[in-house]
């Protein structure tokens, strides 16, 4: 760096302020390395397996990846304000089921009332979990790994002896899981809708730019009158809606569902929102980084099938790129901060 | 507890504050289980119900030790049952491939230890959270553990290493919780008896404050996670062997399983306070529970809420003086806020 020996007493900040904006630059940048990745990978698999390049693979891999980059957009939210959601992948399969018993018990449902529903069930679990959070003040970490079991013992009980068959989910919604516009699958333009309404809202209103602030810092955020509680609650509600939303998308794509849906989900959708440069702790990064992240992660998963890798790799991989993914924060932030010591002397910057 | 005359009409102090203890409650609340148990089905108190109980619950109990000490130190690590898996696999590789038992245990608690190394690398030496180190290597391990056996099962043990699946030891237990409970003593007196251990609670509660009182901070977290990986790769021996057969998914989604064992042993998730005590309690409640229900019915899903539910009343329980107090303060806030707000903006 161009930082040299700054003079002891009158700092100067621009040394400071650029080393912070390369650091800066950097995680902008991380979108559209991970992009960059996916491109390569898309590459890479289609010269070494010709089978691979066709339309239909590539739209197969956006419609099957879809539903993970769902749930990464409402654990996004809730990563920024430093808690996390143990609980979605249980939320995805009560919701999943409880649409597919509505269809049980009158198979001309229209879909509006279909999606509300789904909707609605998510955003209930994700109440109770937000009210218990923030009225009790409990780490979120608890709660909802308490709530992944009881979910998903109730969706068990519920699910116990009772069969969705494909027969009687209606054309109209399993179409959404295969059809296509301008050849993308419905499934991914309908994620790629909630994600871009996510990240506006997380990057240009108060309320959404309140949620860095609570995550950086729970206390400062309340000394600066930021209604914590409500926001966090209303986080935990939305990751429940985007986890209920995820149940039908998961109907429509499977056209049967049983009470193990979603199992395991949440480390998953954990594992993309970091690799996508959401810091675990709270504060920074962005939905749009985080359902890249999700989407790398799926591409890789299939591209090593398609390209007749052993698929035994995949999880592999994809623990090593979140291990590369922190390690890299950790650099850049390491650096930022020292350039800051040595420029202004401060130290208390971690 | 002292032999004043006056305790035994007026509890002292000290005494009230260990029945306030997360503790005294795990100790009622296994009294209930057991009780409610023996009253619903006659074949509980029976010597099968310490046999299976025990044979189910060993390996999260076993891998429950070690992150009970990490998440003490306010600290987490969610790669335990990835890493009984890869041990576990590791294990039947070694012994497929002609090494023997005993150098395959070797082998597979020397990957143990490396796995270990790797998370207290990254998280004590580098500075990296935890929570996402651990999902990473969780991930991985499991990955490594894919990439070992593929699809393959290894089974066929030798007879005299899988009795510990088949057969109580003494007193109708069975193996693996009896190495549970020799592991269980050994670090409840290193954690409570010991400056080490002790310096593990400073850890959790002031990281800070710890090291400029002169721990070493890192280097003790480096060896719990050693340690964790070592023990972790012992539960997957114990896995293999007691279930006669190592497949990649051995254990798989069991490290919430044990986190939650521990966080409702009293552990708290902030750091700095449990007790070993705590943590073997829950294992015995759950342990129990999971024969009682099963005995009366009660299906696996149903266990699962119950155990939810437990769960979180073992965090709102200690917080509910402090939520209440909170609820007064809110309460009367409206109160005054109230009237004040009828009367318009003021100021």
């Amino acid at each position: 760096m161009s930082v040299t020996k700054a003079p002891q007493v009158v700092a100067h900040p621009a040394p400071a302020a650029r080393q912070h904006r390369v650091a800066e630059t950097v995680s902008r940048f991380r979108p559209a390395v991970i992009a960059l990745l996916i491109l390569v990978i898309f590459g890479g698999t289609t010269i070494k397996n010709s089978s691979f390049d066709g339309l239909s693979n590539i739209q197969a891999m956006l419609s099957i990846s879809a539903i993970y980059l769902l749930l990464s957009v409402g654990e996004t939210m809730v990563i920024v304000t430093r808690n996390v959601d143990l609980s979605v992948g249980s939320t995805l399969g009560i919701s999943a089921f409880a649409v597919g018993e509505i269809y049980n018990h009158d198979p001309h449902m229209t879909m509006v009332v279909i999606f509300l529903a789904g909707i609605g069930i998510g955003a209930v679990c994700g109440a109770i979990i937000g009210l218990i959070t923030t009225v009790a003040r409990v780490p979120s970490l608890v709660v909802t790994l308490a709530a992944l079991y009881i979910i998903r013992g109730l969706d068990n009980i519920v699910g116990s002896g009772v069969q969705i068959e494909p027969s009687v989910i209606p054309h109209t919604l399993v179409s959404l899981g295969y059809s296509t516009v301008v050849g993308i699958p419905w499934l991914f333009v309908l994620v790629v809708v909630v994600a871009l309404a996510a990240a506006f809202w997380m990057r240009s209103f108060p309320a959404g730019r309140e949620l860095y602030a609570i995550g950086s810092d729970p206390e400062a955020a309340v000394l600066a009158g930021i209604p914590v509680a409500r926001r966090v609650f209303t986080v935990f509600v939305i990751s429940g809606a985007l986890a209920g939303l995820g149940g039908v998308l998961f109907l429509a794509q499977q056209a049967t569902v049983d009470s193990t849906a979603g199992t395991g989900y949440e480390l998953v959708i954990v594992t993309a929102v970091v690799v996508g440069g959401v810091a675990i702790f709270g504060g920074s990064g962005s939905v749009i980084g985080a359902v890249l992240g999700a989407l790398l992660l799926q591409v890789i998963n299939q591209a090593l099938v398609a390209a007749q890798i052993s698929a035994f790799w995949d999880s592999a991989i994809a623990g090593a790129m979140l291990l590369a993914a922190i390690s890299f924060d950790r650099l850049i932030s390491f650096r930022a901060s020292r350039a800051l010591v040595a420029t202004e002397g401060v130290s208390y910057v971690e | 507890m002292s032999s004043n005359a006056g305790t035994a009409a007026r509890p002292s102090r000290s005494m009230v504050r260990s029945l306030r203890r997360w503790e005294s409650a795990l100790v009622l609340i296994l009294i209930a289980v057991i009780a409610f148990a023996t009253i619903e089905s006659p074949d509980f108190l029976t010597t099968t119900t310490i046999f299976f109980g025990g044979l189910d619950i060993g390996q999260i109990a076993i891998m429950a030790l070690p992150l009970t000490l990490i998440v003490i130190t306010g600290e987490i690590d969610l790669s335990v049952a990835a890493m009984l898996g890869l041990s576990a696999c590791v294990f039947g590789y070694a012994f497929e491939h002609g090494t023997g038992a005993a150098l395959a245990i070797v082998i597979a608690l020397l990957v143990g230890a490396l796995g270990g190394s790797l998370n207290g690398f990254l998280i004590a030496r580098l500075g990296l959270p935890s929570i996402a180190v651990t999902i990473g290597t969780l991930t991985m391990f499991r990955g490594i553990a894919e990439v070992v056996l593929g699809n393959s099962e290894v089974t066929n043990y030798p007879t005299g290493l899988t009795v510990i699946g088949s057969k109580p030891i003494f007193a109708h237990l069975a193996y693996p919780f009896l190495f549970f409970l020799i592991l269980a003593a050994i670090y409840a007196v290193v954690l409570h008896k010991t400056p080490v251990g002790r310096s593990l609670y400073a850890i959790g509660l002031n990281k800070e404050a710890a090291f400029f009182s002169g721990i070493r901070v890192n280097r003790t977290k480096f060896i719990l996670y050693l340690l964790s990986g070592v023990v972790c790769a012992f539960a997957g021996i114990v896995y293999a062997l007691q279930n006669d057969s190592s497949i990649y998914t051995a254990g798989q989604g069991l490290e919430l399983n044990v986190v939650a064992v521990v966080l409702f042993g009293g552990v708290s998730i902030f750091g700095g306070r449990g007790s070993v005590l705590g943590v073997v309690l829950s294992v015995l409640i759950v342990a129990a529970s999971q024969v009682a229900f099963t005995l009366i019915n009660i299906s696996s899903e149903e266990q699962q809420i119950i155990f939810g539910v437990l769960l979180l009343f073992s965090v709102l329980v200690p917080n509910s003086a402090a939520g209440y107090r909170r609820l007064q303060a809110w309460i009367n806030q409206v109160r005054r806020s109230a009237p004040a707000a009828g009367a318009g903006p003021s100021g």
